[in-house]
């Protein structure tokens, strides 16, 4: 994964909330086997809409999205964010994420960062106010800067420092193996085991 | 979950000790715990990029014997002899096939016995169990709280971490107990107690939190009332929910094919009767619902929370105080094509949808079956009813419900995921409106332009007998039952026992 200290380019204000998975990127797109590919199913339904965000110049070339509560509520799809990622958003904001869009995010190297719904207006209204203005996302200090306007962000201390670091998670669980192998040696036998195979 | 100072002692959730019988590294200074995961279930959707990264890193899966998959979300339940029609999901198909043998991992493909959506699949082999760790590449992994388990629906980088490690980075959950306290009465069931949850708590108020079930409406439910109500718990953002174990569980769960035997058996009977929330135990947050006072509920909207009851009619957003909430009602109705102030009652539909991983195990077509038994489907609906698994289709058969289903005019559809998630031919046209018993009803869900009204199987039946959402209780009279002063019939009884 690539290191992430400051991100920067066209902000989005997507003045919606309650974006679910199904929105971000609609099932009929998940039946790929690849994980990159996914830019033009980025919000299918909608962009079929001239007045969607990013039916809109200078939008198109949005690259840190400024969403209502709960982006990414729903299925578990990665999908959603490697839609996102590939279509060239580099961060999401929002006031309440759904967990699991979330953790996917810090694993697929989007970052997601939570602000509170009064920096939400104050960010939509500053990006609206000078359409194609460049939003800076700060990792380290933790803040998004619009134009004079700056807000702070929140992400977990751990996700912001793999982000920080491009870290690969399965390799720092690894580290850690010797710990699992004990873990396994005192399991109880009842536990469930899908091999060998049983049936009625 | 405040794993922090815990000590054996300390009273603590059911969320609480299963996590702790878990840790396998104690995360510190902000890192998240390592935990060990018992069962890991795959399926064709979320997996094959996650086998991909495996083999790019020359990494094996760990515990192959610990990890089933199967075939589901995009899967037809048609012709399911024949080849798959659509070229891009047969190439799914067949990349989960080619990586399933390359990896060592059981599989379930379409055809085979015990073949089906991987949450009906996993209880009905008796592999999900109290206290034991389940994730999945899906959200509705939550289903198999059910049983006493910390079930987690999890993202593609998660199936391929659990696949190399068989454990999984977690940060501690908050835990918030939902009591439901009553009787539930005739016609009204589990899905109508988790849809009310939801409206009351929003699709964000279970955000961070593993929801526990709790009072007498849950223990009096049947395994598979609970599952549907665990299943819903991702709809209200919570990322896990549970009930405790009892005997209604052990009674399900024993003889099963993975079920434990003999000295296992006693074991493991003896650990579960530890799980349960000890009573001086502290849940971060607590939520109560009168199960007594509870209708039959459908959605109005287009995300879960946005429900009232059958008999009530469809708010005006204009009396939401949240702009946000306004704006996202107003674009519900929309969409849904619908004005505040109807009648729920009057709505008309297009379509019935009885099926998916939140209402299609046996009991669910059971109570299905016993409403629309002697009558025939409203003219110009159609009603389509897709079994959760292969073995739920046989067992069907085996009581006669498949002749119920298609004398009253439905398609007996073999298992899958089906129109729950419209990745398989079984989509709604643009414009056409559904009663549905599955959990999203998310723009375009059911299919695009597709709108989607959420309900349970009793209410899916009745719907689909009158054309408009309807509850059994709407039914003046049903062959098998006589009709009681309000309305019921002693069949609904039956359904709702």
């Amino acid at each position: 994964m690539e290191k992430i200290s400051t991100l920067t380019g066209i902000g989005v204000p997507m003045r919606r909330s309650n974006v679910d998975t199904d929105q971000i990127i609609p099932a009929v797109f998940l039946r790929r086997v690849s994980k990159t590919g996914y830019d033009d199913a980025l919000f299918y339904a909608w962009r079929q809409d001239p007045d969607f965000v990013l039916n809109q110049e200078p939008y198109k070339a949005g690259k840190i999205l400024v969403a209502g509560s709960d982006f990414g509520i729903g299925s578990s799809r990665e999908h959603a964010v490697w839609a996102l990622r590939d279509y060239g958003f580099t961060a999401v904001l929002s006031p309440r994420f759904g967990d699991i869009f979330r953790g996917n995010s810090g694993k697929a190297g989007l970052l997601a960062g939570q602000i509170t719904d009064e920096d939400a207006e104050k960010l939509w209204a500053a990006i609206e106010a000078n359409p194609g203005i460049d939003a800076t996302i700060d990792l380290v200090a933790r803040t998004a800067r619009v134009g004079e306007l700056t807000v702070p962000f929140e992400i977990d201390d751990y996700t912001r420092w793999r982000l920080l670091e491009g870290l690969d998670d399965i390799g720092l669980t690894l580290r850690d193996e010797e710990r699992i192998s004990e873990f396994e040696a005192r399991r109880e036998s009842w536990r469930p085991k899908t091999l060998p195979v049983k049936t009625q | 979950m405040s794993t922090t100072n815990v000590s054996a002692r300390s009273p603590r959730t059911l969320a609480e000790k299963v996590w702790d019988n878990h840790l396998v590294t104690k995360g510190e200074g902000g890192a998240p715990d390592l935990i060990y995961i018992d069962l890991h279930l795959v399926h064709e959707v979320t997996s094959p990029q996650a086998f991909d990264g495996l083999r790019m890193a020359g990494r094996p899966v760990r515990r192959p014997d610990l990890t089933i998959a199967t075939e589901d979300h995009n899967t037809p339940t048609l012709a399911i002899d024949k080849p798959i029609v659509d070229l891009t999901s047969r190439t799914q198909i067949d990349t989960l096939r080619k990586n399933a043998q390359e990896f060592g991992i059981r599989l379930h493909s379409l055809g085979d016995v015990e073949q089906g959506i991987v949450h009906v699949v996993g209880p009905q082999l008796g592999l999900t169990m109290p206290g034991i760790t389940v994730v999945c590449g899906d959200s509705h992994t939550s289903t198999h709280g059910a049983f006493g388990a910390m079930a987690i629906g999890i993202g593609t980088s998660e199936v391929e971490h659990v696949l190399a490690t068989q454990t999984l980075p977690l940060k501690p959950f908050k835990t918030m107990a939902i009591t439901v306290e009553g009787e539930l009465r005739p016609g009204v069931s589990s899905k109508d107690i988790i849809l009310a949850v939801i409206a009351k708590i929003g699709t964000g108020g279970g955000q961070g939190y593993v929801l526990e079930y709790r009072g007498s409406a849950i223990r009096a439910l049947s395994m598979e009332g609970r599952m549907t109500i665990c299943n819903m718990s991702i709809e209200a953002g919570a990322r896990a929910g549970m009930v405790a174990p009892d005997e209604t569980t052990y009674a399900y769960l024993k003889g099963r094919p993975h079920a434990p035997q003999g000295q296992d058996w006693d074991d493991a009977v003896a650990y579960w009767n530890t799980l349960a929330t000890d009573d001086d135990a502290v849940f971060d947050a607590e939520v109560y619902l009168d199960a007594n006072e509870l209708e039959p509920f459908v959605t109005w909207g287009t995300n879960p929370g946005q429900g009232v009851s059958l008999s009530g009619a469809i708010p005006d957003p204009g009396g939401i105080v949240d702009a946000n909430e306004r704006s996202a009602a107003e674009r519900a109705l929309e969409y849904m094509d619908l004005e505040a102030g109807t009648r729920m009652k009057d709505i008309a539909v297009d379509a019935v949808f009885m099926g998916s991983c939140t209402n299609s195990r046996i009991e669910d077509l059971r109570a299905f079956a016993a409403v629309i038994k002697g009558h025939k489907k409203a003219e110009g609906v159609r009603v389509m009813v897709v079994p959760g698994s292969a073995r739920v289709r046989i067992e069907a058969e085996a009581e006669g419900l498949d002749k119920i289903i298609t004398e009253f005019g439905a398609e007996w559809r073999f298992a899958g995921c089906s129109m729950c998630l419209g990745m398989n031919p079984d989509q709604l046209a643009p414009g056409e409106r559904c009663a549905s018993t599955s959990n999203r009803n998310f723009e375009g869900r059911q299919g695009k332009g597709g709108r989607t009204h959420l309900v349970s199987p009793v209410v899916a039946a009745a719907t689909a007998i009158r054309g408009t959402l309807s509850s059994p209780w709407d039914l003046e009279n049903t062959p098998d039952g006589q009709t009681t002063p309000d309305g019921q019939t002693t069949t609904d009884a039956k359904v709702s026992a």
